[in-house]
């Protein structure tokens, strides 16, 4: 099983939904985020091109933060996602550093606290927040060794590209363009 | 000269006034939500969900209130079965949530007082302020008659308060939904079309394959079915053509984007009409069957060519013809959509004629992919007697001015409220529920104006804006997530009802509007009226007329009824009647004719910015609605100011960098009040800036939205008002920047 999310940048209207889903659904506090929209303007009037993205941790395969967590809590569970337990992270913020795509963040209480894929949903057969709520329906996501899924059945068709492919992390959000 | 009523002297006064007001109440500002230190993720099974619909905006999205083993509301969820949201709510709704926690909220009845010749607001009890507001109502009466009570509103609150005040004997009522907003549209269409477009929109996008948008900028005004079938029909590659002259969300999405000169969009529009009729592009069978008056309208756009169409517009003609040919291919798939705020240049009527005419053209009115047939079903009446005749409304000061106003226009009220402008009939006090009028209506001095030539003033809110600084008395609002309201009821592809029901008792001493509005009419001695004792009896009443109950509509939160109307669609050659003089569509308006107006639309020219000055272009950004979310801590979060956006070759002009504060000043010498940082963007032409609406908030009780960017509303002195329906256009307004703070206007 190898989760991932798929997001339409096409469809995308960078209206912040998926960022309150996340903090009411996750309980973050007001300040911080878990995701986030980015606006990338090309060209020059009236040439211009928008590319409007819903980002969050990308759950490498390759992760830097979990390799550099000194206690152990920035950790891979199943389906490839990289969680923080938080107990044990002393926040250090050594995984805030490595982190090529700034996906994480220090939690007020002390300790480094992301994007979960939002698991505890994921466990009772209930998708992440933020794919649930988009208005436009933009964030696909689940199991890319299944073919049926969501995920796997958007990037069949479409052309996608990772961010930071350079970092060599193996990102598992892709990016329909 | 009175002043009382000087709201920005009021908070100028500093501590001893301040101290005075909203915050010797001592709230201590700590939202529960995030510092419990509670960060767990709680499962939904763990909470209870309660019925609702939201009000963050106009939409009325229906969905999920949960409330976990604390009480504490901890989301919400759109309701999957709700036409409006299909289960996704807004970001807005989503954030919804902040609208209860916002520790800033009014949390007590205050009432206006001046101590040592200073004024503020002194707290007090329900019983004290709504007797001394129903006394000022009886007063009122007593000495004009109650049609010199007037209520300004929108919203849920509105509802109730209309009641009251028909009840009461006025009728004067408006909500800036009419003048300020989507007017001019109902009336162009319905001069058209027969039917009013209404909201939400019948517009069938998720079946399209071409949409136009005229400065509609859905995605950024989060009009949720529309935005989510926006998606759809780009999923199902549609053909998208925005107009406008900022590269706006719905633009950056689009095959062509048309970037105007603004305040000509008439000329482009008759020169589409001109295409489609001399390439016979249009749909001739349905033109025939169900249109009249085209051959009037073939001679008017005779010589609204394309290359007519360039000089005004400066869109090129091969790209007007080339837009025009992909609308006629796709029709009647087609919509040239009638947008929604649209009161922009005071001929506003005759554009969405226009667009109505381009709209019949292409034959897609009652079509698969155009606009369906939208159907409601009504919701019984619960019995009460009926409304007192009163002698007179906002109509009889018009003198045959604006006869195709169908609802109370805002501004007309606002001009009653003043001796000098010598109406007829004058208004004497106001109730206003839901709506931040200074921040709403153009003009400000108008405002301030009859703020202070009334004798009192009412004001239902949920929080402290603008408005409430004028207020002699405050009446505090629960949110819509703490109390019930009426049962929404909204045209759709199938009619729904949806219920709205307290998830949580209301917060500090606030209180819903249908029990403000009843206890106002019980002391008025209107009991006749509230033969009830609480809003479950009338909901549980008209429910159970409906075929369902209370208990059940707390378990569904909506409920789907079957058509009755016919079909969403015309049937092939089916006989329409439209509710038109004619029974037709009238390309040729025997109405506009018949009030002295042109029957079809013609271009006129408007006043462009001299040198030095920038056209102000104002929006929507998604996680807001107007000023009202400006505090709304999850979704000031996501925005909490807004910027002024500026071509890089005007930026390289006036040296401005991204960031930079700067003060606006318009045409008129008005300067905002607030600094606004600019945004240098490629995504606007060099003509015009840009500003998100809702910004610039004044009340310093606004912990995180004072003073936060610049208000739109106060640089929109000059006013262009549409002859058919007084709409105030507000687009004809220009600004220059100012980089040093401008120095402070002592008032003597």
């Amino acid at each position: 099983m190898r989760y991932a999310m798929a997001i339409d940048t096409k469809k995308c209207v960078g209206c912040g939904d998926c960022v309150v889903a996340c903090q009411t659904e996750n309980n973050v506090p007001i300040g911080y985020c878990r995701d986030w929209i980015v606006e990338n303007v090309a060209g020059s009037y009236p040439n211009v091109e928008v590319e409007l993205r819903s980002e969050r941790c990308n759950h490498c395969d390759n992760s830097p933060c979990v390799r550099c967590c000194p206690t152990g809590a920035s950790h891979i569970v199943e389906g490839g996602i990289v969680k923080v337990t938080h107990d044990e992270c002393i926040g250090c913020g050594a995984c805030i550093q490595s982190c090529p795509y700034d996906a994480r963040y220090s939690h007020p209480e002390g300790y480094v606290d992301k994007c979960t894929f939002c698991d505890h949903r994921l466990a009772k057969g209930q998708t992440t927040a933020c794919v649930a709520v988009c208005p436009t329906s933009c964030l696909y996501f689940g199991d890319l060794e299944d073919p049926n899924s969501d995920v796997s059945k958007a990037l069949k068709n479409r052309s996608w590209k990772v961010l930071a492919p350079e970092a060599g992390t193996k990102p598992q959000l892709y990016f329909l363009t | 000269m009175k002043t009382r009523r000087d709201f920005i002297k009021i908070s100028a006064a500093g501590a001893g006034a301040a101290t005075l007001g909203l915050s010797s109440l001592s709230w201590n500002g700590v939202n529960k939500l995030y510092a419990s230190g509670d960060q767990e993720s709680v499962s939904d099974e763990e909470m209870t969900a309660h019925s609702t619909y939201c009000e963050v905006c106009f939409w009325k999205c229906a969905g999920w209130t949960y409330v976990d083993k604390k009480g504490s509301i901890r989301k919400i969820i759109g309701n999957q079965e709700d036409p409006h949201c299909n289960g996704r709510l807004c970001p807005r709704g989503t954030g919804g949530v902040g609208m209860y926690t916002d520790e800033d909220r009014l949390k007590t009845p205050l009432i206006r007082e001046t101590v040592n010749g200073k004024q503020g607001f002194r707290k007090a009890s329900w019983e004290e302020a709504l007797d001394l507001v129903a006394s000022k109502m009886k007063g009122v009466s007593d000495k004009y008659g109650p049609e010199a009570f007037a209520l300004f509103n929108h919203g849920s609150p509105g509802s109730h308060f209309k009641h009251l005040f028909h009840a009461y004997g006025s009728g004067n009522e408006g909500e800036p939904a009419w003048a300020q907003c989507r007017g001019p549209r109902e009336v162009g269409f319905g001069a058209t079309f027969g039917s009013w477009i209404g909201s939400p929109e019948p517009t069938d996008i998720r079946d399209t394959k071409c949409l136009v948008l005229i400065g509609a900028h859905l995605g950024e005004n989060m009009h949720n079915g529309q935005v989510q079938e926006m998606s759809t029909a780009i999923d199902r590659g549609a053909t998208i053509i925005t107009v406008d002259p900022r590269l706006s969300t719905a633009a950056s999405k689009s095959k062509y984007w048309l970037p105007i000169k603004p305040a000509t969009d008439i000329a482009l529009l008759l020169s589409w009409i001109h295409v489609l009729i001399y390439e016979e592009l249009y749909d001739k069978d349905y033109i025939e069957k169900y249109a009249v008056g085209f051959e009037q309208l073939k001679e008017h756009v005779k010589n609204n060519t394309p290359e007519w169409a360039y000089g005004i517009t400066t869109i090129n003609p091969d790209l007007i013809r080339k837009t025009a040919r992909e609308m006629a291919a796709a029709s009647p798939a087609t919509i040239v959509h009638p947008g929604r705020h649209v009161a922009w240049y005071g001929d506003d009527s005759q554009r969405e004629r226009a667009i109505a005419i381009l709209n019949a053209l292409l034959g897609s009115w009652g079509r698969r992919g155009g606009f369906y047939f939208k159907e409601a079903i009504s919701v019984p009446k619960f019995p009460h007697p009926k409304y007192p005749h009163h002698k007179w409304d906002w109509k009889d000061n018009l003198d045959g001015k604006y006869p195709l106003s169908a609802m109370g226009i805002t501004q007309e009220l606002l001009k009653a409220s003043i001796p000098e402008y010598g109406y007829k009939h004058q208004i004497k006090s106001w109730i206003v529920a839901g709506t931040n009028l200074p921040l709403t209506i153009p003009n400000k001095e108008l405002f301030q104006m009859a703020a202070e030539s009334v004798d009192f003033i009412a004001v239902v809110d949920t929080m402290p804006m603008d408005i409430t600084g004028y207020a002699d008395v405050i009446l505090p609002e629960c949110t819509y997530l703490e109390r019930y309201d009426y049962i929404r009821s909204a045209p759709h592809r199938e009619p729904s009802i949806a219920l709205r029901a307290p998830a949580v008792k209301p917060k500090y001493d606030t209180k819903p509007s249908w029990w403000i509005a009843k206890q106002l009419g019980e002391r008025l001695g209107l009991g006749e009226y509230y033969k009830y004792d609480d809003i479950e009896e009338v909901l549980e009443w008209q429910l159970k007329k409906m075929g369902t109950s209370l208990a059940e509509m707390k378990k569904i939160g909506v409920k789907k009824f079957p058509r009755k109307s016919g079909g969403l669609y015309l049937l092939p050659n089916e006989d329409y009647h439209f509710n038109t003089s004619t029974g037709k569509i009238e390309l040729y308006s025997f109405e506009f004719l018949d009030h002295g107006f042109d029957p079809m639309p013609n271009f006129t020219e408007h006043p462009q910015p001299e040198e030095g000055f920038y056209r102000l272009i104002y929006g929507r950004a998604p996680m807001h609605t107007f000023s009202r979310t400006s505090n709304n801590p999850n979704l000031a979060d996501l925005m909490d100011e807004n910027s002024v956006w500026v071509n890089p070759k005007v930026a390289d002009i006036w040296e401005l960098k991204n960031g930079q504060e700067v003060w606006l000043q318009n045409q008129d010498g008005v300067v905002s009040t607030f600094p606004i940082k600019v945004r240098v963007t490629e995504r606007i032409r060099w003509d015009s800036v840009y500003m998100v609406h809702g910004f610039g908030n004044s009340n310093k009780k606004l912990k995180r939205a004072y003073g936060r960017g610049a208000s739109d509303s106060e640089l929109i002195t000059n006013v262009m008002i549409d002859p058919q329906m007084g709409g105030t256009g507000m687009r004809g307004n220009f600004v220059t920047f100012i980089k040093e703070k401008p120095e402070e206007e002592v008032k003597s």
